[in-house]
Order: structure tokens, then C-alpha cells, then sequence
């Protein structure tokens, strides 16, 4: 009954409906968008994410220590001569994920490993000193990292990550 | 939801579904060609808002959840870290705190309405009553809803409010025990609490089905009061309905908006941004204005279990309506006695709600009383008699024929009494209100504040002066404790780069740990860190300040109010005025004065203040002229420096206001234009209907 007498003004008509009907959708899709804004992390969060510091003095060779930054811990390994010569042994191009050991590294910070404890493949968090290849081993699906934290063994994709972070001293880092 | 469809989708799939479940068939038979009365007027729209609110709210209730902890020592600050810190948290928040207050609006004038029009006789009588149980369990939601912030108001009206169950003769203590879960409420009621509000609105979804499927079975009523007989009587409910719904939707969210963006405090307590403190209780405790009609009656009744059992009959007593009034005719429109009464009862049941929210003594006692039995008379004397006496007008034999018969001045006799009733209303109202006025204290004077108004904003120069008040002075015993530093620099702040707040951060010792030998150390502060307090714990504030803890000032300026009475505040609606706390704090801390007057005796440690209640107040005068010094050449007076830090308190107890204006202005723009692109709309499909 609403479309059957439409003939005197058809076009403004339709103009009005559609108009109602943008405005509508417009409205809803701005509506929406808080909605789904909120689940972002929240200010605090972002602010407790800032740079931490971390004195590496009382990490020995051969020692690694675990530390947290935006709730991801960090693994800091003081690596033995041997491991560094081992990590740089390998034929990088014969890696899952090419990556020289030089790379994951700070220069003349050769012996300090700074990646981000956590397997790519789901998530778990490898133990160090553990696997086949003197550097972490994940126990969940048997993912087995070097000493450089590169992907030698198992279902990982890629690497373990390198977290950003500088050398403030020669004894402490930066991350983040 | 009123029988089988024969409803056919053209499209194969959805042939294929249809078959094995006909739910395309019920909305379209329910919401699509269902027929509804062609003289519906605006006030059956409210059943739509409602559903509307009602998806509202758990939509936002459901996000606030996310960020909330309910756990009595974590939920007050995580609902101001909700409005302070999440992505739109203020928005999200203020939406469902209005949203309860505009849910309990829409429901009473779905209410009324019914009333008036007689929408609970046969064949709705359990339409009706499905909808006061939906009533019901609002009201239990709503109460629990508001115990959640864990302030002082939510702490001590879920102690009252639980402790009409110890009215129950032999259980009631038992009772009561557990409900809160503990010996006094705590922690276990305050989880409960939220698990139920949590649930109850889906229970509420569940009975609105339940509503809306008897509605469908009986049809709606109309104004008329008359059955729909032939298919002239109505329209189908798509678009006719849905666009008149939707047109309606969009006016009350302008008015939701309102209170969103631009009020979001109006209908709340100061007292509830305080938090919950089991040693202290307000002096005076108010329940949200939804219930105070009933809170009215249970104090007037001056037994405990009779008053509780009269609180609970009130609502209960709707229950039997269909049979107290026992009228052929079923709208007031041809009723001119019932009608009378009816606007009658209604302005009985606001000034309930005014006395509701004005101390227990002397002339309001004695008008909630009578009140009290004009409002039960209502149902159990007038409406029963009524239905005898009454010779109603004659109805019209049909919708259409009622439509046709239409005439300008038919609303004119019910509109003249509500405004009698009204102005006599207001007039009683405000002249109990000015003896109170008289007995009370001095009333704060008005400041022009920048931050006051729809397009406020705060002067940057006086948030910058006033943070230099408060560390230099208040700061001494005075804590900070929702502040971090980082808010410094936040937009809408004082406006400071990150470095200017690293800086700031820098001077501050922060106690941290412990460290890896297990100690707790202190390291220069952050831009993450809060403000410190001046305090280890409550016991050393009280212990160094003559027994008075020094209150946080975060939420001062909101946690502090004053009655504006009874003309004002609906003044205060429309003109935006929600400065009541920044008044009072300025007005305190140059308030002062050395002559005591007579008549008023100060004790012992305390200090004469002109506007703080009762006088005695145990902070010495804080502020004196030349104390801080200004880069910016302000003057260097108690009354500058009353004001500056009066508007960095404000800003830190509100640090979104600014960008909540912002968007309350767009938001208002194109709800404007959409209110009006609807009312065409809806006019264009109407056209042909009238």
C-alpha cells in the first residue's frame, strides 16, 4: 500500500528512503565503533609497556636470565665461547629461517642473546640449556632452537625473536 | 508468535530452512504483516524504546564486564579506570548508567500508558502481569547494578536495601546472613551481586519474549480502547509500525544523549564517588530516583515489617488490576472520572518519589503518610468504585470510525488538569523545599567556570597553576591516587609534552620492588606511575591530622555536591549546570574565617569554614595570599588559587569531559538530522493511511 501510489512524487520519495536508510547505517557503523575500540589495550596497559632497563652484571657465562616486558618474557643468555662458535658454524643458507647469528646480535655484544622467550609455532615457552643444538627446546611440539635462537628442529615456522633493545652500557640493555 | 504462517521465501535456500524451522515465517507473521491498530499514538512507542534500552544495556553491560573486577577492594578504582584508561570507557559507562535511569523512564511511562488506556483488561490480563514481573526483576537489576562501584552510596543502599529481608518474622536474620554471605555486607555479597546482575537480564530478555508473544495472541490495545473488527481497523506492522517504532527510538536516544554527553552525573549521587567505606554511613541515604516512590512508602510506615510489607504490596497491587477495576470501557479517554484520577495518581506518585529523596522528619513524614494511602486508595477505593459509579461516554463502534470522528479539542480537558496538578505539585514541593533551605548552611556562590556548558573546556593555564597548588600544598596531605603522571600530558589535560612529564615524574621517589635480594626500594618515578601519596595507610593520614583522614582528592570535585532545590534542578536540566562540586570546593578552601559568629561553638582542632556542613571542619585554612608563585603573572590571591586548583580537580576527577563534549556535539548533529529524515520518512509511509 505504501509503494502502490507512489506515482506523484516517485523520485523524491525513494531520494527520502534512502537518505533515512544511510543515515541509519552511517549512525549504526559510527555506533559501533567504541564498541569495538574498547577492546584495544587500554592506557595503563600502553604505559606499563614502556622501556624497561636491565643490568646484565650479575649474569655469568654460560648463565641466561628471564625477564618480562609487556607481559613477554625475555631470555638473556651470557654465551660461552663455545656457543657463539657453533652458532656461527652452521651453513645459514641450510636454515628453515636464514638468519646469521651476526644478525641477531648486537656487534661487540657478541656473547649476549636477547630473544623473546616464546616458540613461533603456538605460543609455548621454550626451556633453555635444553635440545639438541645447545640453546631451547620446546616441550609442548618438540620445536628445537640453537644458540642463536634459530629454528633447527621441529614444526616452528621462523626464528625465535629478536625483542628491540640497545646497549645503554656495556653492563645494561634497554628493552623496548 | 500468533499462529501458523503461510509465508513462502521466494529464495530455494531459504525454502529449504522454512521447512525444517519456520523462523522466517514467525517474524514475518510476527513483525512484518501483523496487524496493528491504525490509531496508535506516540506513547505505544515506548514498548519498542524499551526493548531498545533493554539491548542497550546488555550490549554495554556485557563490554563493561570485561573491564570491571568485581572485588570489594578492586571495584571502585576498576570502574574509574574504565572511564579513565579503556578506549570510550567513559562512554561506555556513562551509556549504561543513564541508559538504567532511561530504561526506568521508558518503562514508566509504558506503565502509565497502559493505565491510562486500560491496556490490563480482558483478554490482557497476563500480558500485564508478565509485564510487572519484568518490572520486577528490573528493579532487582538495577539494585544490583548500582551496588557494583563499590561506593559509599552502593555499599550502604545494598545494606538497607538487603535488611528489609530481616522485616520476615523468625528467618529474616537468616536470611539476610545469606544474601550478603558473610556477618555484614562484603566482598561475597559484592560477587553475588554481580553474578545476578549479570544473569537477570537475560532472564528479563526471556519474559520480554514471553510479553511479547501474549501481546501478539491478544493484539495491542489502542487509545480507543476498542477490538480492531474489519482489516480497515489496521495496518501491517511493517513499515507502519516499525518506522513510527523507529522514529521514536531516535527522539528518546536524543534525550539519552543528553544525559550521555552532556549530564551523565545529573541523575546519580555525589556520594557514590566515594568509595565504600563499612565504618561510616552518608547522612543521607537516597536510592536512585526510579525507586524513590516506593523507598517513600516503606519510611512512612512507621513499623518495620508493615513497611516493607507496604513497599512490596505497592508494586504487587499491580498485579491485581485487571480484577480491582472492573470497567466495560476500557480507555479513560470515555472514562472522565477515571481519567481525572488517573493524572491524579499520577502526580501522587511523584511527589512520593520528591519525598523519597527528602529527610525522614517532620512535615515530610507526615506527607508521605498521606501520600501513601492516596496512592493505595488508588487501586483498592477508587478504581473498584469507579467501575459502579462511572457513566462512561459512548465508545466508538470501531478504530476507524473513532479516527474519523477526530476532533481538535478532545485533549484539552486531560492536559489542563495535569498542568493543575503540576503547578500545585510544584508549588507544594518547592515551599517544603525553601524550609529546608532555611535550616541548612550557606549555600556555595556560583563560579563561571571555562569547563561549564556544552562546548566547556579547560583553561590550560589554570590546570598548570592549579597542579602547582596542589603539589605545593594539598599534596602534603592530600593523595592523588587516579592520577598516573602520563595524565599530564594526556589531550584535554594540562597539556604537557612527554618530556615536560617524564621530567615532572623524575622528581618524585616511587617505592618499588621487591628487588632480587626480596627488599623494596625507591627509584625516581615514571610517566606510568601514580601520584604517591602523602600516607602509608588510612591509620597514619588520621593519626597525623588530628583524626581525620585527609580525603583523596582525585574525585573530590564530583564526590561533593549540595541540594540545588526543587526549582533549580530542573532548571539545572536544561541549562547543563552540573558545577554543584566545583562550586562547593572552591567555596571550602576560601571559606575560612578567624571570627567564629555567634551561636556556632567550633571544637577543639577544628576550624570555623563558612561553607563546609556544620562548620567545624578539622583541615586548617590551607591557602594564604603570595603562598605559590606564578610564571604566568596570575595573581598570587587565595581566591586564583582557589580557582586554579578547583578546575585541575576538576580535571583530574573528569579528564575525558572535554572530548566527551566534543562528541556529544557531533553525536547531537546527526541526531538531529536523523530525527527528522525519520518523521519524514515515517509521514511519507503514512501517507496513504490516514
Amino acid at each position: 500500500m505504501t509503494t502502490a501510489s507512489s506515482a506523484d512524487h516517485p523520485t523524491r520519495r525513494d531520494f527520502l528512503f534512502v537518505a533515512t536508510g544511510a543515515a541509519a547505517a552511517v549512525g549504526g557503523a559510527a555506533a559501533l565503533w567504541p564498541f569495538i575500540s574498547q577492546m584495544n589495550p587500554d592506557a595503563s596497559t600502553i604505559a606499563a609497556g614502556a622501556p624497561i632497563e636491565v643490568d646484565l652484571s650479575p649474569v655469568a657465562e654460560g648463565q641466561d636470565i628471564k625477564v618480562f616486558w609487556r607481559g613477554k618474557p625475555i631470555y638473556i643468555s651470557h654465551r660461552t665461547k663455545k656457543q657463539i662458535d657453533e652458532a656461527r658454524a652452521v651453513n645459514v643458507a641450510s636454515l628453515p629461517d636464514p638468519q646469521s647469528d651476526e644478525a641477531r646480535v648486537k656487534s661487540g655484544h657478541d656473547q649476549w642473546l636477547v630473544v623473546i622467550g616464546i616458540c613461533t609455532h603456538l605460543g609455548c615457552i621454550p626451556i633453555a640449556h635444553e635440545g639438541n643444538y645447545d640453546g631451547f627446546f620446546c616441550p609442548c611440539h618438540g620445536s628445537q632452537y640453537d644458540s642463536s635462537g634459530r629454528i633447527r628442529q621441529g614444526p616452528a615456522p621462523a626464528n625465535l625473536a629478536v625483542p628491540p633493545y640497545t646497549f645503554v652500557s656495556d653492563t645494561k640493555i634497554q628493552i623496548g | 508468535m500468533s499462529g501458523p504462517s503461510d509465508y513462502q521465501p521466494s529464495n530455494p535456500a531459504l525454502q529449504w530452512i522454512e521447512r525444517r524451522l519456520p523462523i522466517l515465517g514467525l517474524v514475518h507473521s510476527s513483525f512484518v504483516v501483523y496487524p496493528t491498530p491504525r490509531n496508535l499514538n506516540y506513547w505505544w512507542t515506548f514498548g519498542a524504546i524499551l526493548s531498545f534500552m533493554l539491548g542497550m544495556q546488555i550490549l554495554t553491560g556485557v563490554i563493561l564486564a570485561m573491564h570491571y573486577t568485581p572485588h570489594a577492594d578492586l571495584a571502585f578504582k576498576s570502574v574509574e579506570l574504565i572511564v579513565r584508561d579503556v578506549n570510550y570507557g567513559w562512554l561506555l559507562r556513562n551509556m549504561h548508567a543513564c541508559g538504567a535511569s532511561m530504561f526506568f523512564f521508558a518503562v514508566y511511562v509504558h506503565m502509565l500508558r497502559g493505565l491510562y488506556y486500560g491496556s490490563y483488561k480482558e483478554p490482557r490480563e497476563v500480558l500485564w502481569i508478565l509485564g510487572v514481573i519484568i518490572y520486577l526483576l528490573m528493579m532487582a537489576t538495577g539494585f544490583m547494578g548500582y551496588v557494583l562501584p563499590w561506593g559509599q552510596m552502593s555499599f550502604w543502599g545494598a545494606t538497607v536495601i538487603t535488611n528489609l529481608f530481616s522485616a520476615i518474622p523468625y528467618f529474616g536474620e537468616s536470611i539476610v546472613t545469606l544474601l550478603w554471605g558473610g556477618y555484614s555486607v562484603g566482598n561475597p555479597t559484592l560477587n553475588r551481586f554481580f553474578s545476578l546482575h549479570y544473569l537477570l537480564p537475560f532472564l528479563i530478555a526471556g519474559v520480554v519474549v514471553l510479553h511479547v508473544w501474549a501481546l501478539h495472541v491478544a493484539g495491542q490495545n489502542n487509545p480507543d480502547g476498542v477490538e480492531p473488527k474489519t482489516e480497515k481497523d489496521t495496518v501491517p506492522f511493517t513499515p507502519h509500525a516499525t518506522i513510527k517504532d523507529g522514529f521514536g527510538v531516535a527522539c528518546f536516544l536524543l534525550l539519552y544523549a543528553w544525559f550521555i554527553f552532556y549530564m551523565p552525573n545529573y541523575l546519580g549521587d555525589a556520594d557514590n564517588y566515594i568509595p565504600a567505606n563499612p565504618g561510616v554511613t552518608p547522612p543521607h541515604i537516597v536510592p536512585e530516583w526510579y525507586y524513590l516512590p516506593f523507598y517513600a512508602i516503606l519510611r512512612s510506615i512507621p513499623n518495620k515489617l508493615a513497611g516493607v510489607i507496604a513497599m512490596f504490596s505497592a508494586i504487587i497491587i499491580l498485579c491485581f488490576l485487571p480484577w480491582l477495576d472492573s470497567a466495560r470501557t476500557r480507555s479513560s479517554k470515555y472514562r472522565p472520572l477515571a481519567k481525572q484520577f488517573f493524572w491524579i495518581f499520577v502526580a501522587v506518585c511523584i511527589l512520593l518519589g520528591y519525598l523519597g529523596a527528602q529527610p525522614p522528619e517532620g512535615i515530610y513524614v507526615i506527607a508521605g503518610r498521606v501520600l501513601t494511602v492516596c496512592y493505595f486508595a488508588y487501586f483498592l477505593i477508587v478504581l473498584p468504585l469507579l467501575s459502579k459509579i462511572e457513566k462512561p461516554r459512548p465508545v466508538p463502534n470501531s478504530i476507524s470510525e473513532a479516527i474519523l470522528a477526530k476532533t481538535g479539542g478532545k485533549s484539552t480537558p486531560m492536559v489542563s488538569t495535569a498542568i493543575v496538578l503540576a503547578l500545585s505539585g510544584a508549588l507544594f514541593a518547592a515551599s517544603v523545599d525553601k524550609a529546608r533551605a532555611e535550616e541548612g548552611g550557606t549555600k556555595p556562590p556560583g563560579n563561571s567556570w571555562s569547563f561549564a556548558g556544552p562546548f566547556g573546556k579547560y583553561d590550560r593555564g589554570a590546570l598548570q597553576r592549579g597542579l602547582k597548588v596542589y603539589k605545593e600544598v594539598c599534596s602534603n596531605c592530600h593523595g592523588l591516587s587516579l592520577i598516573a603522571f602520563r595524565n599530564l600530558g594526556d589531550p584535554g589535560g594540562p597539556g604537557y609534552s612527554a618530556a615536560q612529564v617524564a621530567a615532572f615524574a623524575s622528581e618524585y621517589k616511587i617505592k618499588d620492588g621487591p628487588n632480587d635480594q626480596g627488599e623494596m626500594f625507591e627509584r625516581p618515578g615514571r610517566a606510568a606511575d601514580y601520584f604517591p601519596s602523602p600516607f602509608p595507610n588510612e591509620q597514619a593520614a588520621r593519626a597525623a591530622n588530628g583524626g581525620a583522614a585527609p580525603p583523596d582528592l582525585s574525585l573530590i570535585t564530583k564526590a561533593r555536591s549540595y541540594g540545588r532545590g526543587f526549582p533549580m534542578f530542573l532548571i539545572d536540566f536544561f541549562s547543563q549546570y552540573q558545577e554543584q562540586g566545583p562550586d562547593y570546593v572552591a567555596a571550602v578552601l576560601q571559606g575560612f574565617e578567624d571570627k567564629v559568629p555567634e551561636g556556632v561553638t567550633i571544637p577543639e582542632g577544628s576550624y570555623y569554614n563558612k561553607y563546609f556542613p556544620g562548620h567545624a571542619i578539622k583541615m586548617p585554612k590551607p591557602l594564604s595570599d603570595g603562598q605559590v608563585t606564578f610564571d604566568d603573572g596570575s595573581p598570587t590571591t587565595v581566591a586564583q588559587y582557589a580557582k586554579d586548583v578547583t578546575t585541575f580537580l576538576m580535571w583530574t576527577a573528569e579528564p575525558h569531559m572535554e572530548a566527551r563534549k566534543r562528541l556529544g556535539f557531533q553525536v547531537f548533529i546527526f541526531l538531529i538530522i536523523f530525527a527528522f529524515l525519520m518523521y519524514f520518512t515515517k509521514k511519507k509511509v503514512w501517507a496513504d493511511s490516514h
